[in-house]
């Protein structure tokens, strides 16, 4: 192709939407490299090159252990937090009902769809019985209503540990004591905390964690998922011995690489990254509630995730004001996937309590280890404008 | 170019005349972004031709190749409500209805326009062939200069306040002219066809169109001449057009045309091409482009369908709020429910729905 100009923007560009994907670390792309070329063996095979792999991901899985606070055997990468929640859950499904018959799976309206989905899909198609624990208006689990659904007819229970789209933080350690009291088996999907939140399993004693390194500046398409040694699950995939039988298939060393990197680069920086995103978030949402009517944040005011600000807007469309700020320099996001034109409003915040008028209108602000002050000014200068302008705007008024 | 450059949102559809509308401004140095409607379709089998997933990669990629945002606005509801019921009612009453005319007037200067605004746009630039004119604080519309492609007549529908934040930057360039930009910026729109028809009928015609949405006017019902003299059976007025000679399934000892459908009756009135021709009908949804009608005199021309050519004629009050126009010589084919739209030499001075 000829004349391709690359140039995204004719200004500055600031990308807050770190609770959608965020960048590669440079140190994570160095130590996955040689994976590419040097040691591309695979881990399975006897000679030199093939123990070259073999090293790398047990190193890897060593190092994401340490880190986790759990036994490397414990440990099973997959291609991301979605398969680690389809396993987890499936995988707990089956196996609980096959050798005690329970068949409750619990868990809250809150989660990612990948926990949503694959609970439905087992009451669907394969006679499950879901219940959702009730939230509060900041989206967190209420601990009183939960305890009395824990009965013994309960096979697994799987909670959001940060919720997403509103970034309110569960309290998973008080619903861990409840289900270990009564031997129900807790997953957590984490995929949203190890940039700013301790994720080990000693700070969260849950049976199963889901973590995926997109999240936190490792590559996409590697994920974890915690597990008891050895594992109950059911299996889902079937071939080769790889990952202790669980997830049959060479493994993607070089990415598993980047993974443990990405964690351990994490934890290192996460008291640093966590107090300036800290101060940034606080004065993002300090200005966006005095300086624009008709807005609420979601989510707690505290209890949330220290990189995260959202909010509903009435009588704004999430997609146009997301699209305006693009155009402005800012990468943000709904938290939710809806149209522009024809908008949906969130779910999460429908089962928060919000009205329509105000849940169609949600704004996500996620900052960075490289977010900059000056970006956070300038945000916080220019959305105040553009908020009146788009709700000002019917310029023909013949729609 | 000289100045600050503008905030332009350009429509893009993925075709040509749109993508070279984006390179031009583009090239320009105007700060440029892409927008894109999905519209409404009859379903999976039946995709909007505006708007298809190829469509919009297509549109995506030219965004791309120029460096320029693109995002696409969801309009399937507004489209809908706005173009496609009225296309669908407009027939069981008789009609037969310009979808592109509200599509123009609604959709791409009411619903992208204001999301363009809200956005930061000053203008909003289509692909349309029709240029504009600045005098004084008015903005003129005008033909564009390949009369083979000049879209002025769907134009017709827009007022000032529209105009004053379009941009039509194909008006000065022919079509030829047009493809060989797009060849010369290597688009790969450049070889695709140019559009037919209506974008939601996908690939079925009108008719089955309007069968498969429960449409009226599709009941079988009595043929006559204007005299009221049964002729035979007709298939559902929404079959047929003022003017349309075959098809119609009788013989006479003449050629016969479709004269006018009394949909009260349910009667199809057919008759000889000397019958066919009108000099006069009435118009209603009257937009004078500049706000107010052409002064008493002003020798006016009008254009009863697309592709039609131009009448000379003038205009009386009606009943009402009709508009009568009268024509210097008969046409046979005024149809009710498309638009006649009125020149003054080069300039579109608006128009209005055909009611007879």
């Amino acid at each position: 192709m000829v004349h391709v100009r690359i140039q995204l923007m004719a200004h500055e560009y600031a990308y807050f939407d770190h609770s959608a994907t965020t960048p590669v670390d440079e140190r994570v792309l160095a130590a996955m490299l040689p994976y590419f070329s040097d040691r591309f063996g695979n881990p399975s095979s006897v000679h030199t090159q093939g123990q070259a792999g073999d090293t790398g991901l047990s190193s890897a899985r060593n190092l994401t252990a340490r880190i986790l606070r759990c036994d490397p055997n414990q440990i099973t990468f997959t291609s991301g937090a979605s398969e680690s929640n389809n396993l987890a859950l499936v995988g707990t499904a089956f196996a609980r009902r096959e050798e005690t018959g329970v068949n409750v799976l619990i868990s809250s309206p809150v989660e990612h769809p990948s926990v949503l989905n694959t609970l439905k899909w087992l009451e669907s198609a394969h006679g499950f019985q879901v219940q959702n624990s009730p939230v509060d208006i900041y989206g967190r689990v209420i601990v009183e209503d939960l305890e009395p659904m824990l009965t013994d007819k309960v096979a697994l229970v799987s909670v959001i540990y940060a919720n997403n789209e509103v970034g309110t933080i569960n309290p998973v350690g008080l619903i861990s004591k409840l289900c270990n009291e009564r031997g129900i088996p807790l997953h957590t999907d984490a995929t949203q905390a190890p940039a700013c939140l301790p994720v080990d399993l000693q700070f969260l004693p849950v049976d199963m964690l889901t973590l995926g390194a997109h999240k936190f500046y490792g590559p996409k398409g590697v994920g974890v998922l915690v597990h008891p040694d050895p594992s109950p699950f059911k299996r889902l995939l079937h071939g080769g011995r790889q990952e202790s039988g669980l997830r049959p298939g060479t493994e993607n060393v070089a990415l598993i690489v980047g993974l443990a990197k990405a964690l351990e680069l994490s934890v290192q920086l996460r008291e640093e990254t966590s107090h300036k995103t800290t101060t940034q978030r606080d004065r993002i949402i300090q200005a966006v509630l005095e300086g624009i009517d008709g807005v609420r944040l979601t989510g707690h005011p505290h209890e949330r995730m220290p990189h995260h600000a959202s909010f509903v807007f009435e009588n704004l469309e999430s997609n146009t004001l997301l699209t305006a700020l693009d155009l402005e320099g800012f990468a943000c996001s709904a938290g939710s996937a809806c149209k522009v034109g024809n908008p949906q409003p969130s779910a999460i915040l429908l089962a928060m309590g919000y009205e329509e008028s105000w849940a169609l209108g949600s704004l996500r602000v996620s900052l960075g280890r490289e977010t900059q002050d000056e970006a956070v000014d300038r945000f916080c200068g220019i959305l105040p404008a553009v908020v009146e302008r788009l709700r000002s705007a019917n310029p023909v008024g013949n729609s | 170019m000289t100045g600050k450059p503008r905030k332009i949102a350009v429509a893009m559809s993925g075709g040509v005349d749109s993508s070279v509308t984006a390179a031009l401004l583009s090239e320009q140095g105007e700060d440029v972004f892409g927008l894109m409607l999905r519209l409404w379709s009859a379903g999976p089998a039946h995709l909007n031709r505006c708007c298809t997933p190829a469509d919009v990669a297509r549109a995506r990629e030219i965004a791309s190749q120029f460096g320029i945002p693109f995002f696409v606005l969801d309009a399937k509801e507004q489209f809908k409500n706005v173009v496609v019921d009225p296309f669908i009612i407009g027939y069981a009453q008789g009609f037969t209805p310009n979808p592109c005319i509200s599509c123009n007037r609604s959709i791409r200067f009411g619903f992208l326009l204001e999301h363009a605004l809200a956005m930061g746009a000053t203008h909003l630039a289509t692909g349309h062939y029709a240029r504009l004119r600045s005098l004084d604080t008015q903005v003129q519309l005008l033909r564009g200069v390949d009369p083979m492609k000049d879209q002025s007549y769907v134009l017709s529908v827009l007022n000032q306040q529209q105009l004053q934040h379009a941009l039509f930057p194909l008006g000065e360039l022919t079509k030829s002219e047009v493809r060989e930009i797009a060849a010369r910026n290597q688009l790969s729109s450049a070889d695709r066809p140019d559009s037919q028809d209506l974008c939601f009928l996908g690939e079925q015609d009108y008719r089955s169109f309007l069968v498969g949405h429960g449409a009226g006017g599709l009941q079988e019902g009595r043929i006559t001449d204007p005299d009221g003299h049964d002729l035979g059976q007709h298939a559902g007025l929404a079959r047929y057009t003022i003017g349309q000679r075959k098809g119609i399934g009788i013989s006479g000892s003449e050629p016969l045309y479709v004269l006018e459908k009394r949909t009260s009756m349910n009667t199809l009135v057919v008759g000889t091409r000397e019958q066919l021709g009108r000099s006069d009908f009435s118009l209603v949804n009257l937009n004078w482009v500049q706000g107010y009608p052409p002064a008493p005199h002003q020798p006016l021309h009008v254009q009863v369908r697309y592709k039609a050519r131009e009448i000379a004629c003038n205009l009386s009050a009606g009943d009402g709020s009709r508009t009568t126009v009268h024509l210097q010589q008969p046409l046979p084919d005024i149809t009710p429910g498309q638009q006649a739209v009125f020149y003054s030499n080069e300039q579109c001075l608006g128009g209005g729905m055909i009611e007879l």
